[in-house]
């Protein structure tokens, strides 16, 4: 197929301004989107795709009874990438005009030292027909709840945590609502579309006491499930919080120190997420920030440990019908009993490391490259109970509920313990505030020597070299035998 | 800098003339709107080899919508269309439904006030190419600074040309056109049996050309290098000094200390009633001041038109002044001070910080010199993971941070630890300083020292 030549069939085609009603990311298409991949592929690139994007945000927040502020967003861009060997250029663009497109692949191309040629053969044969995910998926949007639902639910939210909190200074509950349609094409043939549909909900509470102060904060979030907050138990989660909030308001700061530590399940994967997950995404390969880069088929963490990535958990805030590249989701095993099975991938990591993709492309939206990225990780339930693994435990630390936390590129890692309980003698004491938990991969994930056999998921969000993600955190109650905690 | 434009993407008389045309069509009176549009190229390298090579064209608006009884609404978009502007408008006036009858932002009474003047030379882009040469001898010479620098895993070279509007329906009309150019550096390096180490540095400047390259390759070997040599710390209380941009970062976390809006919100350690009273020792001054020289890419006006001011927060450690929007200024019965963002509630923050001695203090104690301190000194070079560390409402934190442990005047690197304590016990325990005040992306401050603070190691 040619490429820009003037009276050719192919740029006589127009790519149209992407049409304002939900669904109209389609088929429609894909001959504006084989001109261009045809473009640069007769420019002599080795890969063209084309993202495409159209998004619908809604943020409320209520603040005490008050609704204080609500932020509807909504937008559209593309991404165009081109790879040369194992160079990429990238340019995003809010222009969807034939033009703006065009501009925006010729930048592409230019990156590389390539330009447009219109009597070049292409060896693009055009796109196969569109896999769809987004086909039973066009009115999720309608089917969400509308401002006046969602703030009524809100304003539920932070009348419960009034009920069941003490000393409460600061109520507060945030809905999000993030729905995005995207249309992904490819000069290997790949040609999808989905639609995706975030929700979460968060109470946030700040009691104080004189001197005392604690902040506490719950976010529940789920993926295509367009009457999540309907069923949300705004008394259940205020119950959580408030009774967290309550704890922690006159607890001791934690005294530092090396120290065995049994993590709760649920966010307390982001452990593994911060610790080790990172470090199994190719982009650290390609960086040589990963001391796991050869050691596939090595122990790389206690026997026993199983962990696993995928994005087809029904629900699950990193779930996926197809990643920001096109591929289908998968379950990817990435440790089995301690031995490192292999690494998270997209198509830059597989065209740079060899590791095959795992459908983890994924990026915030239109003005970021995909990047391998994790969707829902977790370590694999174990065979004892969350007792079990308390008992076995003289002195050290319970860590209820974790916060945020971070990997730098030497493989440390850090996060923060919101909630934390001393452990004596095998029981929980004291409940104690100020932990952060700090180790190197390598060091600590042969230190799990127990997990419990109470695995539950947690929604978060993720930023990296691609964007803010949605993503799931997940283990059930693990024991570290060795952990630095720091405190005062 | 003027209030039209003829030159870039954005045109603030064809935007005020779409969007009044709008407005009257669906019955809006009263709107503001802020609007950005940017073209951004980067480059990353890896060992000689082009990485990845970014571009960027962006634009967005926001809109503000008061409906007839007064409330507002505001909806943001990408689709500078007729269509997309509706779009925003009608949704802005829908989301007025919603708006807080208890805090309604209005117009600030110095949206039309006469603005600084900025020396912010605009620069054309050098273009991909010679970015990405740049970059690859910059990344090459890092590499040769030392044998254990394996790679520079985190670098990059970009430049961006962005302009943004404020406009309102009482004639209101800012804008600003600004290039910018950023060069990071972030090597690895690890010796035989030995831990990975990695540190880094950052320029800013208007223009590719004019980045302080070699001072970033300089500042990211040495900071590398000093690191190589690594022991645990034992826990336990020292005296630290902070680098400027670790205390920096630090104040930056807690800024809640000095924002109305958290005020009033709750979240902040201050109340109204704080101001006047004393916060820090009584050498300490802190400045916002977003129109100092040195901070590359300074706005002459927030989101809702305010002129950026100095202003001052903290003189000889009394709390002075609390960072106001319209709103919040209102609500303490003063003038907004030029920090809002722009929202149907609208956010306050702080620009740039100039931190130091109070004139005619005395600075604290005088000639301080970590490397001749009688005691055990922890010099911490930079900060991490501050989203997750810092509690702001509560006043503490625990912080990850790469330094040294200085004995006897010798510096040597610390494995691994963290920082705790409640930033107003720093205040309060905060020594004097020493060196001058360097010129930070963040902000101007010297070192400064701080005693009786937990460190965590794993010795």
């Amino acid at each position: 197929m040619p490429c820009g030549a003037p009276h050719s069939p192919a740029s006589s085609r127009v790519i149209a301004i992407a049409p304002p009603e939900p669904g109209a990311l389609d088929q429609r298409w894909s001959h504006a989107l084989e001109d261009l991949l045809a473009c640069g592929r007769g420019a002599g690139a080795d890969l063209v795709e084309v993202f495409l994007e159209r998004t619908d945000h809604l943020g409320v927040l209520a603040e005490q009874d008050t609704i204080t502020s609500v932020t509807p967003a909504f937008g559209m861009g593309a991404g165009i990438r081109v790879f040369l060997g194992h160079r990429d250029g990238f340019v995003s663009t809010n222009d969807l005009s034939p033009a703006g497109l065009r501009r925006a692949l010729e930048q592409a191309l230019g990156m590389l030292g390539l330009a447009p040629n219109a009597h070049a053969n292409t060896g693009f044969e055009g796109l196969p027909a569109l896999r769809d995910f987004a086909s039973m998926k066009g009115d999720w949007l309608q089917r969400c709840p509308q401002l006046q639902e969602a703030t009524t639910r809100l304003l539920e939210g932070t009348d419960q945590l009034q009920q069941h909190g003490n000393h409460l200074q600061v109520r507060r509950g945030s809905y999000a609502r993030d729905w995005q349609e995207v249309l992904v094409a490819a000069s290997d043939g790949t040609f999808g579309r989905d639609i995706r549909l975030h929700q979460s909900v968060g109470l946030n509470v700040l009691a104080a006491d004189g001197d005392h102060r604690a902040g506490v904060g719950r976010r529940y979030g789920t993926s295509d499930q367009p009457d999540d907050l309907r069923r949300w138990d705004a008394g259940a989660s205020a119950a959580e919080v408030c009774a967290s909030a309550g704890t922690m308001l006159y607890a001791d700061y934690v005294e530092a120190g090396q120290m065995p530590a049994v993590l709760a399940n649920r966010f307390g994967g982001v452990i593994f997420h911060e610790a080790c997950g990172h470090l199994l995404e190719t982009t650290q390969v390609e960086r040589g920030t990963t001391p796991f880069a050869e050691r596939v088929g090595e122990a790389i963490a206690h026997e026993a440990v199983t962990a696993i990535d995928e994005g087809l958990t029904g629900g699950a805030f990193g779930s996926l019908s197809m990643d920001d590249e096109g591929m289908e989701a998968q379950r990817t095993v990435l440790i089995q009993n301690g031995v490192l099975q292999r690494f998270i991938s997209d198509r830059a990591g597989e065209r740079r490391t060899g590791h095959a993709r795992t459908g983890s492309g994924r990026r915030q939206g239109h003005t970021f490259a995909a990047a391998s990225r994790m969707r829902n990780t977790y370590i694999d339930a174990g065979p004892h109970t969350p007792e079990q693994l308390i008992a076995s435990v003289d002195k050290g630390l319970y860590c209820k509920s974790m916060g945020g936390g971070s990997v730098g590129p030497t493989g440390q890692f850090n996060f923060a313990v919101e909630e934390a309980y001393l452990i004596e003698n095998g029981q929980l004491t004291k409940p104690v505030k100020g932990a952060t938990l700090i180790g190197e991969a390598k060091e600590v994930m042969p230190r799990i020597s127990m997990c419990a056999n109470d695995l539950e998921l947690a929604a978060g969000f993720c930023g990296s070299v691609s964007g803010s993600i949605f993503v799931t955190v997940g283990q059930p109650h693990i024991k570290v035998d060795s952990i630095t905690v720091g405190g005062r | 800098m003027s209030n039209t434009s003829n030159s870039s993407g954005l045109n603030a008389e064809e935007l005020r003339s779409g969007l009044a045309a709008i407005a009257a069509t669906n019955g809006i009176r009263r709107w503001d709107l802020g609007a950005a549009c940017s073209t951004d190229i980067s480059v990353q390298v890896d060992r000689g080899e082009p990485k990845q090579m970014k571009g960027a064209q962006r634009s967005s608006i926001t809109v503000r919508v008061w409906n007839d009884a007064g409330l507002v609404g505001v909806t943001s978009t990408s689709d500078l269309s007729e269509a997309g502007l509706e779009r925003a408008l009608t949704g802005a006036k829908e989301a007025s439904s919603f708006g807080n009858a208890d805090d309604i932002p209005a117009f600030s009474p110095l949206a039309t006030a006469p603005l600084a003047s900025l020396d912010q030379p605009l620069h054309q882009p050098q273009g991909i190419l010679r970015l990405l040469d740049t970059l690859k001898a910059a990344e090459q010479e890092l590499l040769s600074r030392h044998d254990a620098i394996g790679t520079v895993p985190y670098n990059g070279l970009a430049e961006r040309s962005s302009e943004r509007i404020y406009l309102n329906s009482d004639g209101a009309c800012r804008q600003q056109q600004l290039s910018t150019a950023s060069v990071y550096l972030y090597a690895r390096a690890e010796e035989t049996g030995r831990k990975p180490r990695s540190a880094g540095a950052v320029r800013l400047a208007y223009g590719a050309a004019d980045l302080d390259v070699a001072g970033c390759i300089n500042e990211a070997a040495e900071r590398t290098i000093s690191h190589l040599n690594y022991a645990p710390i034992e826990t336990g209380r020292y005296t630290c000094v902070f680098s400027s941009e670790a205390f920096l970062d630090l104040i930056g976390a807690f800024s809640s200390l000095f924002n109305a809006r958290a005020v009033l919100d709750g979240v902040s350690l201050s109340n109204r009633d704080s101001l006047g009273t004393a916060l820090a020792v009584p050498f300490l001054d802190i400045h916002d001041n977003g129109l100092h020289p040195g901070n590359i890419g300074a706005s002459a006006f927030d989101g809702e038109g305010t002129p950026t001011q100095r202003l001052a927060l903290l003189e000889g450690g009394v709390l002075r002044s609390f960072l106001h929007s319209e709103a919040t200024a209102r609500a303490f019965g003063t003038t907004p001070t030029g920090h809002a963002g722009m929202g149907a509630k609208v956010s306050v923050g702080p620009d740039w910080f100039e931190i130091g001695a109070t004139p005619g203090s005395g600075g604290g104690q005088a000639g301080l010199d970590r490397f001749k301190a009688g005691e055990p000194i922890v010099w911490i070079d930079s900060l991490s993971a501050l989203h997750a560390g810092v509690k702001a409402s509560q006043g503490s934190f625990s912080l990850p941070f790469d330094g040294w442990l200085i004995r006897n005047g010798e510096p040597r690197s610390i494995e691994a630890a963290t920082v705790a304590g409640d930033i107003r016990q720093v205040l309060q325990a905060i020594v004097g300083f020493e060196g001058e005040a360097k010129i930070t992306p963040d902000g101007l401050c010297p070192m400064v020292w701080v005693e009786g603070l937990s460190i965590t190691g794993e010795a």
